[in-house]
């Protein structure tokens, strides 16, 4: 399946009330779907800790959704975070790895042991009690709402095709401000 | 220099809902009296720049999280911390443990000396340097301040041994 088919899923299968977090190609193609308050686009971000701010936010706000979408080069720069995550046991926390086998962003680079790196194994080794893996956009389609409601912490692994030449996300506005807005929605929203 | 009744009652004094930490040899017992008194989580992470960025998480979530790690961690964390202070500018606390300020008898030579001072000056992390327990109180005047400045600061506290 592409990326972006498979990132469409996700933005109809959340709730009003999940918070998505998104960074490097995910955040590329979520940028492209109408937005909502409870987005945060990790752009800039520090590589590989999108799935550290999600386990923050998962912690801060236990009664809602924490959906984040990491690209696979950034979930091997912060393997240790899924021990962190289940550690905390942050049930609300989603994490969706987007495994297309390259950093995107970059000009699709190979990441270190593409096709074998087995984050199925990992995610359970490191004590996910949910773990999913899919390959075919039809199969993704019909069950993420299965994934998403699932008893967390959540992984799921999503293979996806590399598409090459496309340039990687913009920010879509200073840092600060949205991280205000961000705030500022969590609360109204409560 | 602290008790861990000491720093637990002075987070809730302050506010503080998570300690997000790695442990070391000075600040790691504060952990047990942090947790046991129940009003500020201890969120125990696997490497230091992780403890930023869901501190960064926890902040964006509307929650006063600190940042509790030795001064090699802070090595460790430049990326994460540089995004979650500088890029979505997060007035994250921290307590970092200076190693071998007081006592080089472990690590004569330790090169912490050398790099510490210097790297919170890069970051531009405005910090204040404790010493001897009398100082104790500076804690929570250094952390008043950079709350009320909405900007993010430290203390570092000497240890004595690695």
């Amino acid at each position: 399946m592409s990326a972006k088919e498979a990132i469409v899923a996700v933005h109809a299968a959340r709730g009003q009330r999940d918070i998505v977090v998104t960074t490097m190609t995910p955040a590329r193609d979520w940028m492209t779907l109408p937005q909502q308050p409870l987005d945060l686009v990790l752009v800039p971000s520090a590589m590989g800790h999108a799935t550290s701010i999600g386990l923050g936010l998962a912690l801060a706000q236990p009664e809602r959704r924490v959906i984040v979408c990491n690209g696979d080069g950034s979930m091997l720069m912060n393997l240790g975070s899924l021990v962190s995550i289940t550690a905390a046991r942050a049930t609300n926390l989603v994490v969706l790895v987007f495994d297309n086998g390259v950093y995107e962003v970059t000009g699709a680079q190979p990441i270190p042991s593409p096709g074998t790196i087995d984050f199925v194994t990992i995610a359970r080794g490191s004590g996910f009690p949910s773990v999913f893996e899919f390959s075919d956009v039809d199969s993704w389609r019909r069950d993420v709402t299965t994934v998403l409601k699932a008893t967390g912490p959540t992984l799921a692994l999503l293979h996806v095709e590399a598409v090459l030449g496309i340039p990687g996300p913009r920010s879509p506005g200073p840092a600060a401000d949205r991280a205000r807005r961000f705030t500022e929605s969590l609360k109204k929203q409560s | 220099m602290f008790s861990g009744e000491q720093i637990a009652s002075l987070f809730e004094e302050l506010g503080i809902t998570h300690v997000v930490t790695v442990p070391d040899s000075t600040i790691g017992p504060w952990q047990e009296a942090i947790a046991q008194r129940g009003r500020t989580r201890v969120v125990r992470v696997c490497r230091e720049g992780e403890a930023w960025q869901v501190a960064a998480g926890l902040q964006l979530g509307g929650k006063t999280p600190l940042v509790m790690i030795q001064c090699t961690g802070l090595f460790e964390s430049g990326d994460a911390l540089r995004n979650a202070l500088h890029d979505w500018k997060l007035p994250i606390f921290s307590i970092i443990g200076y190693r071998s300020y007081l006592n080089q008898d472990t690590l004569p030579g330790d090169t912490c000396l050398v790099f510490t001072e210097p790297v919170l000056d890069a970051w531009r992390i405005d910090y204040r340097l404790i010493t001897q327990p009398s100082q104790f109180e500076e804690i929570a005047k250094h952390y008043a301040v950079c709350r009320a400045s909405g900007k993010p600061g430290a203390i570092v506290i000497g240890e004595g041994k690695a």
